[in-house]
C-alpha cells in the first residue's frame, strides 16, 4: 500500500528562452502536508507552482502529481489560485458564478449540475464567508474579497492538491486570518497544499514544511529549523527591499 | 419579382393587413425569414463568446477567408457550403495553430491569413469572365435567393452548432473567463479553443447568404455588445443577445422588403440601432446606480 506522494519533483529545470528560472529541484509533498515556498522575487517560486500545475513544461526533469504527469490527471485534481488573477473584471459573472466554475471541470457534456455540485459551491461560499456578497458582480469586490472568491472557486472544485501563489499578498488582515484557518483545516482533513509566500515570520503557523527557493532549493525542513538555519537571512533582506514593488 | 406588384396594387379594405403580411405570403420570403431567424439566433448567441473573448477581428477574418472556398466552389460548380466550410474551417484551425506555435500575436496571424485567403478568392474570381455579377451577392448576401435546400442546410448546421454549444458551454465559459486556472484544473483548453473556432466558422458560413462576407462580423458582434450594456450576467447576456439578433435579422428583412433596400445592410443597420438604444438605456440607468 504505497500510495504515491501528492507531488514528486525530480531534477526540475524550467527555461524561458535563455533564462533558466529553475535549475534542478527535488522535493516531495506527502498527503496532509502544507509546504511553504519562500524566496526573493524572480526566484522561480511562481514558476515552480506553474510547473506542478502543468502550465509550464519542464525543460528537464519530471513533475508527478498523484503519480501522474499534471496534464494526464483526471479533471478537477488540481486547484490553482494564481498570484495575480489576469481576468477581465467586466466579465458578466457574479461571485457565485465564479465559485460555481470550480465545479465545471468535473461536469461532463450535457451533465446536469447535481445536488453535490450545489452543496460544494455553497460550502465553499460559506468557508470563505462570501455569503453576503455572493450575488455581487466581480468588479464590485475589494482585493481581499476577490482573493477569497478565487480561493473559494478552488475549494468548490474539491481538489486533491491545492496550489496557492502568494494568497496573502495585498489582502486585508481579516482575509489573511480566514485563509490561514481554512488552509490549516483543509490540511488537517488530508489535503496537500503547496503555497508561496513572502511572509517568513508567520511561516510556522502556516506550514508543516518550508523550502527556500532561489532557482534551486537552498533549504528544506520544518519552518523553525529553516528560519533558524539562516538560509533565509540574505533572502529576507532582498524580499523586504523589493517585495512591495510587484 | 411579379409578386411585389400584385400585392401592392390592391385597394380593397383588407389592403393594409394584406400589405403588412405581404412579405410572408411569398415563398421566397418565407424561406428568407426562416434563414433570418436561424442566422439571427445563431450569430448573436455565438457572438456572446466572440465579444467576451474579444474575438471580433476573428469573425471578420473568417468571413473574408471563406471567400477563397466560395470562389473555388463557384468556378468548379461545386457546393457553396462545402467550399465555404473547407476554406473557413481550415483558416480557423490555421489561425489557432499559428497563434499557439509561432510567436505571432493572434491579431497579426489573423491579419496575415484572412487577407491572403480573401485575396486568393478575388484572384480566382477576377480570372473568370462571368464572375463579376455574382461577386456582389457573395460580398453583401442574397437572402432572397435561398433555395429550399439552402434552408435545410442552414437549419441543419444551426442545430449542429447549438448541440456543440449545449455540450461545451461550461468549458467555453470557464476558458473565456480564466483559461489559465481552467487548464490547471484539467479543462482541455486548446481543444475547447479549437472547437470554438470551428463552431464559429460554421456560424459564419451559415450567415453568409443572409448578410454576406462584409457584414457578417456585425451580426456576430453588435447584438452581443448591445446585450452587454444591459446585463452583467452571462446567461441573461446570451439570451438578450439572441433576442436582439433575431429582432435585427427578421425585422431587418421585413423592413428591407418594405423599403426596397438591401436586406443585409438593413439587418446590420437595425442591429446597430438596437445597440445605440441599449447604450442609451445603459447610460440613463448609470446615475441611479451610483447613488
Amino acid at each position: 500500500m504505497n500510495a504515491p506522494n501528492a507531488v514528486d519533483v525530480h531534477g526540475l529545470h524550467v527555461r524561458y528562452g535563455r533564462v533558466e528560472a529553475l535549475q534542478g529541484l527535488d522535493f516531495s509533498l506527502p498527503r496532509g502536508t502544507a509546504l511553504g515556498i519562500v524566496g526573493p522575487n524572480g526566484s522561480g517560486k511562481s514558476t515552480l507552482l506553474k510547473a506542478v500545475a502543468g502550465l509550464v513544461k519542464p525543460s528537464e526533469g519530471t513533475v508527478r502529481v498523484q503519480g501522474s504527469a499534471p496534464g494526464k490527471l483526471a479533471p478537477g485534481t488540481i486547484g490553482y489560485v494564481p498570484q495575480v488573477e489576469d481576468v477581465d473584471w467586466q466579465f458578466p459573472v457574479s461571485v457565485r458564478d465564479v465559485v460555481t466554475m470550480g465545479r465545471y471541470p468535473r461536469i461532463g457534456p450535457f451533465q446536469r449540475f447535481s445536488a453535490h455540485d450545489h452543496s460544494a459551491v455553497a460550502r465553499a461560499i460559506d468557508a470563505l464567508d462570501l455569503g453576503a456578497i455572493a450575488d455581487r458582480h466581480i468588479s464590485e469586490l475589494s482585493g481581499g474579497q476577490q482573493q477569497r472568491a478565487f480561493v473559494a472557486r478552488a475549494i468548490a472544485q474539491e481538489p486533491l492538491l491545492l496550489l496557492l501563489d502568494e494568497p496573502t499578498t495585498g489582502v486585508d488582515a481579516a482575509t489573511e486570518e480566514a485563509l490561514l484557518l481554512l488552509v490549516r483545516g483543509l490540511v488537517a482533513d488530508g489535503l496537500p497544499v503547496l503555497m508561496t509566500t513572502h511572509d517568513l515570520d508567520r511561516a510556522p503557523e502556516w506550514f508543516d514544511r518550508l523550502i527556500v527557493v532561489d532557482r534551486k532549493i537552498l533549504a528544506d525542513g520544518t519552518p523553525d529549523t529553516v528560519l533558524e538555519s539562516g538560509a533565509y537571512a540574505g533572502i529576507r533582506e532582498h524580499t523586504h527591499t523589493h517585495g512591495h514593488h510587484r | 419579382m411579379p409578386g411585389f406588384a400584385s400585392t401592392r396594387t390592391r385597394t380593397d379594405t383588407t389592403a393594409s393587413v394584406d400589405g403588412l403580411l405581404a412579405p410572408f405570403q411569398e415563398s421566397f420570403m418565407q424561406r428568407a425569414f426562416v434563414v433570418a431567424l436561424v442566422v439571427g439566433a445563431l450569430c448573436s448567441a455565438m457572438g456572446t463568446y466572440v465579444v467576451l473573448r474579444k474575438l471580433s477581428f476573428i469573425g471578420d477574418g473568417l468571413a473574408h477567408a471563406s471567400f477563397a472556398g466560395i470562389a473555388i466552389a463557384y468556378l468548379r460548380g461545386a457546393n457553396f457550403y462545402a467550399g465555404a466550410a473547407t476554406a473557413t474551417i481550415l483558416t480557423a484551425l490555421a489561425i489557432g495553430f499559428v497563434h499557439r506555435r509561432a510567436k505571432v500575436s493572434l491579431d497579426t496571424s489573423i491579419g496575415v491569413l484572412f487577407t491572403a485567403a480573401f485575396a486568393l478568392g478575388v484572384f480566382l474570381m477576377s480570372r473568370s469572365p462571368r464572375a463579376t455579377v455574382d461577386l456582389q451577392s457573395f460580398l453583401f448576401g442574397s437572402i432572397l435567393g435561398v433555395s429550399a435546400g439552402d434552408v435545410a442546410t442552414v437549419v441543419g448546421l444551426g442545430l449542429a452548432v447549438a448541440l456543440v454549444v449545449a455540450a461545451l458551454w461550461r468549458p467555453l465559459l470557464y476558458t473565456s473567463f480564466d483559461p489559465v486556472v481552467a487548464q490547471a484544473a484539467g479543462v482541455r483548453v486548446p481543444l475547447v479553443d479549437y472547437a470554438l473556432l470551428v463552431v464559429l466558422a460554421i456560424t459564419i458560413i451559415v450567415s453568409l447568404q443572409a448578410v454576406g462576407i462584409v457584414l457578417v462580423a456585425a451580426l456576430l458582434v453588435t447584438p452581443a455588445a448591445a446585450a452587454s450594456q444591459l446585463t452583467r450576467r452571462f446567461i441573461p447576456m446570451m439570451s438578450l443577445a439572441t433576442v436582439f439578433g433575431v429582432l435585427s435579422t427578421v425585422g431587418g428583412l421585413y423592413a428591407s422588403y418594405e423599403l426596397h433596400a438591401s436586406s443585409g445592410a438593413t439587418i446590420v443597420l437595425l442591429a446597430t440601432l438596437i445597440f445605440f438604444l441599449a447604450l442609451a438605456v445603459s447610460a440613463a440607468r448609470r446615475p441611479r446606480r451610483a447613488l
